[in-house]
């Protein structure tokens, strides 16, 4: 087990290091370079460019630039926000616990859904002909559309909920701050719930067709007991799998419903920077997410190991 | 698994599809109004017998909007989809029949464009290169081809030690004809439901992008970027934002229930 854990750590530090070479690339591929919101602007002399370009090493090599962002990087120095000078380091972070919450939340809602309606999909086939449809459907759905709808119909035409942010200004109550958290979490968790619901269908009936459970069958074993145990058993762990596995798609989702929904996290964070062309937070952000994903990724790599004994001889 | 066509569901959106195309083809020829006809008299107008689905701030007829718009969104979701395809083929085939080393480091880099959130990455693209409509199609497509690419390497890895493969090498065939004629022919039912799904996905980043003002600008007009106009006017004039939304969703879950079906058949052959 430690040597698969230390194995599959050492296996990812090559695959962090492309990531980090496609940012890279992607923000030197601007015309300007990092300082492309100098260059419009007619308050900026060219020589204080050039100064600027010097004092960020902006004059040396590419792959020099490289060596020294990426060291800096690892050092916890992210640089300082074009914005409002501060620390990336410092906008991020605070930013975290928001985001951290709205996809517990909707990870925690979306996987409830997906039990409930994957498994009662695969046990009844009038069931199946309303979930299918609906999970496709679910699946196709545009994300920010979703939230725009949902806004429109619960917080400004019935008024029931908030329409933005994490609390009312001068409120903050946990009712308050729930009341905040329903529609973004919503939002997400429909988004995810959908695909999740259809996979988990899908390889309940796999199990179901497979030759234990006619045995069980055999053995006079009830249909609920045989669903619930010995196919779920078997579905469980792939069904953790491609949850984990989707979590470059929930950052993806929670950039989107963030802005959406005002929510103050690090999705938001994120668009905020990118309408002011703020580069440096722009690449921490897509740092910090990939990292994230790999992390996530691993994670379910060795969850399965741990706790499938088949893989073991695999791996 | 029986063939996904039977179900009337994959007829109705192929038709619908279809239906769509011709209508964004036809744009100028079946479009009640001209497309950037301005009605100052009827501006913000709901929903009516003259204009169906309501008219824009500046009184433009939004049915006419969507039909051009539907020009920009198909275009990025086809165009980006067959680019998707092609270089998920090239680098799949590649790296399932080249060597080890060049599989190790093709897959390095679909594991990297894989953890990256797309969305962001595309985001931060539109921002920097400058948007324009060619240049969403590029983007899209450069960050859609992984899941090709992986199935791709997949099939190309059980197909190249099959007799017939070993027969053609045994005859002196190159390994680009070994893929090209024999392994690539085997595959085409497997990109075809990736390449499906990629159409769906393609327009919804389009839209994503073009919402968050990173994509296809105005004056010209694509699903996207009409919902990023209205969403300041959507407590008020809803449908401005309501009926290009449903165009993106309706779009999307027809390519998915088209790729489902013709992922049925695969299994089916």
């Amino acid at each position: 087990m430690r040597k698969f854990l230390i194995r599959r750590i050492v296996q990812s530090i090559p695959l962090l290091l492309v990531i980090s070479v496609i940012i890279f690339a992607l923000i030197h591929a601007a015309p300007g370079g990092p300082l492309t919101m100098y260059l419009d602007n007619p308050n900026v002399r060219p020589q204080d460019i050039e100064r600027l370009r010097r004092a960020m090493g902006l004059d040396r090599p590419l792959p020099a630039q490289y060596v020294a962002w990426l060291a800096a990087f690892l050092k916890g120095d992210w640089g300082y926000s074009y914005a409002d000078g501060r620390p990336v380091t410092v906008r991020v972070l605070e930013r975290v616990p928001a985001t951290l919450q709205l996809i517990a939340t909707s990870t925690i809602g979306a996987v409830l859904i997906a039990f409930a309606v994957g498994i009662a999909a695969a046990a009844r086939r009038g069931v199946d002909r309303i979930a299918s449809p609906l999970a496709v459907a679910g699946i196709s759905l545009p994300v920010f559309w979703l939230g725009l709808v949902l806004q429109l119909v619960f917080a400004n035409a019935l008024g029931w909920l908030p329409s933005s942010g994490r609390f009312s200004f001068g409120d903050g109550g946990v009712a308050d701050r729930l009341a905040h958290l329903v529609l973004p979490a919503t939002v997400l968790a429909v988004a995810h719930a959908a695909g999740w619901s259809r996979y988990l269908r899908a390889s309940l009936r796999e199990a179901l067709a497979m030759p234990f459970t006619r045995g069980a069958r055999a053995r006079g074993v009830s249909e609920r007991r045989i669903l619930m145990h010995h196919a779920l058993a078997n579905a469980l762990l792939a069904f953790a799998t491609v949850v984990l596995l989707d979590a470059s798609i929930m950052a993806s989702g929670a950039v989107v419903t963030e802005s959406v929904f005002a929510w103050p996290g690090v999705g938001s964070l994120f668009t905020e920077a990118l309408a002011k062309r703020d580069y440096t937070v722009l690449m921490a952000f897509l740092m910090c997410a990939s990292i994230a994903v790999v992390v996530v990724n691993l994670a379910a790599d060795v969850a399965v190991h741990a706790l499938d004994p088949r893989t073991r001889d695999v791996a | 698994m029986t063939s996904g066509w039977k179900q009337p569901g994959s007829r109705v959106a192929l038709a619908v599809l279809a239906l769509l195309v011709v209508g964004a083809l036809a744009a100028p020829l079946v479009a009640p109004y001209a497309f950037d006809a301005v009605d100052l008299a009827n501006r913000r107008g709901a929903p009516s017998f003259s204009h169906w689905f309501g008219t824009d701030e500046l009184g433009r007829d939004l049915l006419t909007r969507l039909l051009y718009g539907a020009r920009v969104s198909l275009a990025v979701g086809f165009v980006s989809a067959a680019m998707s395809a092609t270089i998920g083929v090239a680098i799949g085939a590649a790296a399932g029949y080249g060597s080890r080393w060049l599989d190790d480091a093709l897959m390095r880099l679909t594991d990297a464009m894989l953890s990256i959130p797309r969305l962001p990455l595309l985001m931060i693209g539109g921002a920097i290169l400058g948007p324009n409509v060619p240049l969403v199609i590029v983007l899209v497509g450069l960050v859609g081809w992984m899941e090709t690419a992986r199935v791709v390497r997949a099939e190309v890895q059980s197909i190249a030690t099959r007799d017939f493969v070993l027969a053609a090498r045994a005859m002196g065939a190159t390994p680009v004809r070994v893929v090209v004629r024999h392994v690539l022919p085997g595959i085409t039912g497997t990109v075809a439901v990736a390449t499906t799904l990629a159409v769906g996905r393609g327009i919804l980043l389009e839209s994503a992008l073009s919402f968050f003002g990173v994509g296809v600008q105005p004056p010209a007009a694509s699903w996207g970027n009409m919902l990023y106009q209205a969403q300041t006017t959507m407590s008020t004039e809803p449908w401005l934002s309501v009926f290009p939304g449903a165009f993106i969703f309706v779009t999307v879950l027809c390519c998915q229930v088209i790729g489902d079906a013709l992922a049925g058949d695969v299994v089916a052959a």
